[in-house]
């Protein structure tokens, strides 16, 4: 059976940083690594934790459209003023590591 | 549905901070209607790229979308530049898109072929120095 876990229950096992605080008890099902944003759009799905360096405000409109659960920024990319305050109107959850995409797919895989 | 519910949006140009204004709006009354995920997941996309490619491309535009019981019907009309070769510029991973819209993460090349691919009806009008007009259809059922 497939395994699922909340976005906080992610955070706190894989100590990721929450730099804005969405739904933390959505269920993150599915795990998208990806920073072409057309490319993320249409292949990413619903419940997926997407992994990314893009933290613009466009990142935020794609979680959005796609139904992601969260979004991890990998290597402590930054997270961009605009993007933040996006992020908190639209309950957009970012979650920063200082992992690469591969390392922390493989911890996800792992838990879900 | 009897009576169809019509939306207007204008997308302002080189703002990308506006832009999924309007694909969140409709996303957001489609979800209040009942519409299917999916349904609503490929109006969405086609969208957001269509909102996309008038920001980059086109300085904004406007766009209509109608909601019959049926169909979601939209139409994105932009005085831009016109495209000119629409047969290249629908083959994925072919793009125009400045080096600075890149590191934003756009010009992959994937703007109409995703909104072909998540429309059940496609057409472009485009003249080169008028504009382009999107005419997009999504089945309800």
């Amino acid at each position: 059976m497939k395994k699922t876990m909340t976005v906080k229950e992610l955070a706190d096992k894989l100590n990721l940083k929450i730099l804005t605080e969405g739904d933390l008890s959505r269920e993150a099902t599915g795990c998208y690594s990806g920073d072409l944003l057309s490319w993320v759009m249409s292949r990413a799905g619903e419940g997926d934790v997407w992994l990314t360096v893009m933290g613009n405000v466009n990142a935020v409109a794609v979680a959005v459209l796609s139904d992601c659960a969260c979004i991890v920024l990998t290597e402590n990319a930054p997270l961009d003023d605009t993007a933040k305050e996006k992020a908190l109107q639209q309950g957009v959850t970012f979650l920063s590591c200082d992992r690469n995409a591969y390392e922390l797919s493989v911890e996800i895989s792992e838990l879900i | 549905m009897e009576e169809s519910i019509k939306l207007h949006y204008i997308v302002p140009g080189d703002d990308f901070t506006r832009a999924g204004a309007a694909s969140g709006d409709v996303k957001r009354t489609l979800k209040e209607l009942g519409v299917s995920p999916a349904v609503i997941r490929n109006v969405s996309i086609a969208m957001y790229e269509g909102e996309i490619n008038m920001v980059i491309h086109a300085n904004g535009g406007e766009i209509d979308v109608e909601i019959t019981g049926e169909d979601i019907i939209m139409t994105l009309r932009d005085e831009g530049p016109g495209i000119e070769n629409v047969e290249l510029a629908m083959k994925e991973g072919y793009s125009t898109a400045p080096d600075n819209i890149r590191t934003l993460g756009f010009g992959a090349g994937m703007g109409l072929p995703n909104i072909k691919k998540y429309t059940d009806e496609f057409s472009i009008d485009t003249e080169l120095g008028v504009g382009t007009t999107l005419n997009l259809r999504v089945h309800i059922q």
